[in-house]
């Protein structure tokens, strides 16, 4: 603590400016997101994953915008960028150009930049709602398990326990292999971003449940919890408004550190064939339709694996800082 | 079962003991409190025992007053707090407030007299919610009860935080901005909100600072003047409570041993458990250090799953003969108003020998136990 290690020590300070900024600011209270807020803040390397998830966001929000602005529709194909005879880009490094900003894809010669940002779209949308799905079934699950006890967290936890043993990447690949072309009006690739979405948040939320059921445990021995019953407070009004607001804080980190895993499973399943169908872009697929030039054209891997590589670190060290700042000590 | 049958027969005499001050009528009165908290095995969960935390309790509270009630940990004390404020659910036996019988009550039944009932709990650092404001905290109770207080619930909130001598501009402020003692005044303005008539204060000062603890007791000693309030006060402090209670009562492992007045209690206690634990009491005069007769216990206190047959304290008391280990010594009235099980009370008569055929109904009880 004497020499200061800038980042490493930050939230120990800042938790120590915390309490001696209290008294200049009568009256008004500092919630724990607040504090978790200034933590937060100065964590610069958490602050730099998060300005990159930003982007990424934003990337994916306005693909159509920005794709306009500076590539070629993502399903356009340009034969006269393909050197016929061998079927790879013309010109060095992936066909790079003013033009085409990370190069034309082998054979088609679609835009590899456009693709990219399309991409983004599916791999985010994929990540967060599965993220969402899995936060919310484990949530309910987990606390319901927690709170009640008995028999009810025995089935629960019994539940979980088989399906974090299931072989969920074969069972994925085989649904995906007998999913219908068209469901519920969807058709296309909305079947396969929703089967994708619904089964990576459904083996997900054990994850969540067991964290939320552990929380659970231990917050409901707290002598709040018995406080409020002894005012006369029923189950709801426990869960909800006793138990729930201290569960959010492990429930957001987890959250944070969940989207990363489902980037990475979307792009493995895409990459296995049983994610997005072809026409549609996404990382995962551009990479699997790359290994096969690797040689002749490395590029084309290397832009989807970036990405990939980016997105998942960015999130890590995003949900690594909000772990730190609402967390400090491990525990609270 | 055979102790469940017991207080039946202790009620009478729990009665008989009430002309000590016939004129009032006990705010809560227990007979035969028991809690038996079961122990499960196997995959089909079978019964294999149970833990007695609480085995057959009678006393009352009178309005106005603060019982005391002393013990090791694990002797009950903290069930029987929750026991009487129904956070939990006894296993047999009755408490009756204010002449109702709430023993069984539901939770929503129950809602009404949580008004009147009220806990202080014993880990300020645990008993406030870290996630909502001093002003959620205290406002909790209109919320839950359904009151709109004269003034609105602001105004009322910063009109307890004042009474428990905290800031009313705090009202925004969270429980970690606090410290110790100052949350523990949180909880109490949290229990007083709905002006109760009976609080029930588990270990209230155990967890503080002890400057500190001196505070808290005199802010429970002046609320009680100035609202009129009735104390269950549950300590291991024999210090505290000989501060603020008016009678006191000491239990060893489930049971009550001895019940009396605080003067009584301390200046002569009747139960050889009573005497060991006055004796641990520190006294502040090193001059005095060598008059002082010390009594050490010897061993642990016993497993409440398998409690010793006869007088409980039996493997531990001095005193103890073959009566103690085969019949248990019921809580009877002596001449001096105290309540006493033993069948050897100090500063008293022996009980033992002329037990047999004089006390009737104190043998008759104590048989079904053997």
């Amino acid at each position: 603590m004497t020499a200061p290690l800038h980042d490493t020590s930050a939230a120990e300070t800042a938790a120590v400016d915390v309490a001696a900024d209290v008294p200049a600011k009568a009256i008004e209270g500092r919630s724990p997101w607040k504090i978790a807020w200034v933590r937060l803040k100065r964590d610069k390397v958490a602050l730099a994953g998060g300005v990159v998830v930003l982007f990424l966001i934003l990337v994916a929000v306005f693909a159509p915008l920005i794709v306009s602005a500076l590539g070629h529709p993502p399903n356009e194909f340009h034969e006269d960028k393909i050197d016929p005879l061998f079927g790879t880009p013309i010109g060095s490094w992936g066909g790079m150009s003013s033009d085409f900003l990370l190069g034309v894809e082998p054979v088609n010669g679609r835009d590899v930049f456009s693709r990219l940002v399309y991409g983004a779209r599916i791999s985010l949308l994929v990540a967060f709602l599965a993220a969402l799905f899995a936060v919310a079934l484990g949530t309910v699950f987990g606390i319901i398990a927690g709170y009640f006890g008995g028999w009810v967290d025995a089935a629960i936890s019994r539940v979980m326990d088989v399906l974090l043993a299931f072989p969920q990447l074969l069972f994925i690949i085989a649904l995906v292999s007998v999913l219908p072309n068209s469901l519920w009006g969807f058709s296309g690739s909305g079947v396969r971003i929703g089967a994708l979405i619904v089964v990576i948040g459904f083996f997900g939320w054990p994850y969540v449940g067991r964290i939320v059921r552990g929380q659970t445990l231990s917050l409901r021995e707290r002598e709040y919890v018995e406080a409020a019953r002894s005012l006369g407070a029923g189950r709801t009004y426990i869960l909800f408004k006793e138990l729930l607001p201290n569960l959010v804080a492990p429930i957001t980190v987890y959250t944070t550190l969940m989207i990363p895993t489902n980037v990475l499973s979307e792009a493995a399943l895409s990459f296995l064939g049983a994610g997005v169908k072809p026409p549609t872009a996404s990382w995962g697929q551009m990479l699997s339709k790359a290994k096969e030039y690797y040689e002749a054209d490395p590029m084309f891997m290397i832009a989807p694996g970036v990405a990939i590589f980016v997105t998942v670190l960015a999130f890590n060290l995003f949900g690594d800082g909000v772990r730190d700042a609402l967390d400090p000590k491990g525990s609270r | 079962m055979s102790e469940t049958k017991d207080p039946d027969v202790t009620i009478p005499e729990q009665a008989s003991s009430s002309p000590l001050s016939p004129s009032t009528e006990p705010l809560l009165k227990v007979s035969g409190l028991v809690k038996h908290f079961p122990i499960r095995k196997g995959v089909l969960q079978r019964q294999v025992g149970a833990v007695q935390a609480v085995d057959g309790l009678d006393f009352d509270v009178r309005p106005g007053e603060t019982l005391g009630v002393v013990g090791e940990s694990g002797c009950g004390k903290s069930t029987m707090g929750r026991l009487i404020t129904r956070l939990l659910e006894p296993t047999s036996g009755k408490i009756e407030f204010e002449g109702q019988d709430i023993t069984h009550l539901g939770t929503g039944r129950m809602r009404p007299l949580r008004r009147d009932v009220q806990m202080i709990f014993q880990d300020p650092y645990s008993s406030l919610n870290p996630r909502h404001t001093v002003g959620t905290i205290i406002s909790a109770p209109f919320k839950l009860q359904n009151i709109t207080p004269e003034g609105g619930v602001k105004r009322e909130v910063q009109r307890l935080l004042e009474l428990v001598g905290l800031n009313p501009e705090h009202y925004n402020r969270y429980p970690h901005e606090f410290s110790g003692g100052q949350r523990q005044r949180i909880g109490i303005a949290r229990a007083l909100a709905l002006k109760p008539k009976l609080v029930v204060a588990d270990e209230p000062v155990s967890a503080l600072d002890v400057s500190i603890q001196a505070q808290v007791v005199n802010l429970l000693d002046d609320l009680q003047d100035e609202l009129g309030l009735t104390y269950v006060i549950i300590a291991h402090d024999l210090s505290v409570i000989r501060h603020v209670s008016d009678r006191i009562a000491v239990m060893y492992l489930g049971k009550i041993v001895e019940l009396a007045d605080r003067k009584a209690l301390y200046e002569a206690p009747m139960h050889p458990y009573t005497k060991a634990l006055l004796s641990a009491v520190p006294v502040p005069d090193p001059r005095s250090k060598h008059k002082r007769e010390r009594i050490l216990l010897k061993g642990d206190v016993p497993s409440p799953i398998s409690p010793p047959t006869g007088c409980r304290f039996h493997t531990r008391c001095w005193k103890a003969t073959e009566i103690c280990s085969t019949r248990e010594p019921a809580l009877t009235t002596l001449k001096t108003g105290h309540q006493v099980a033993c069948h050897h009370p100090e500063n008293a008569p022996d009980q033992a020998p002329e037990s047999g055929p004089a006390s009737g109904s104190a043998s008759t009880g104590d048989t079904g136990k053997v």
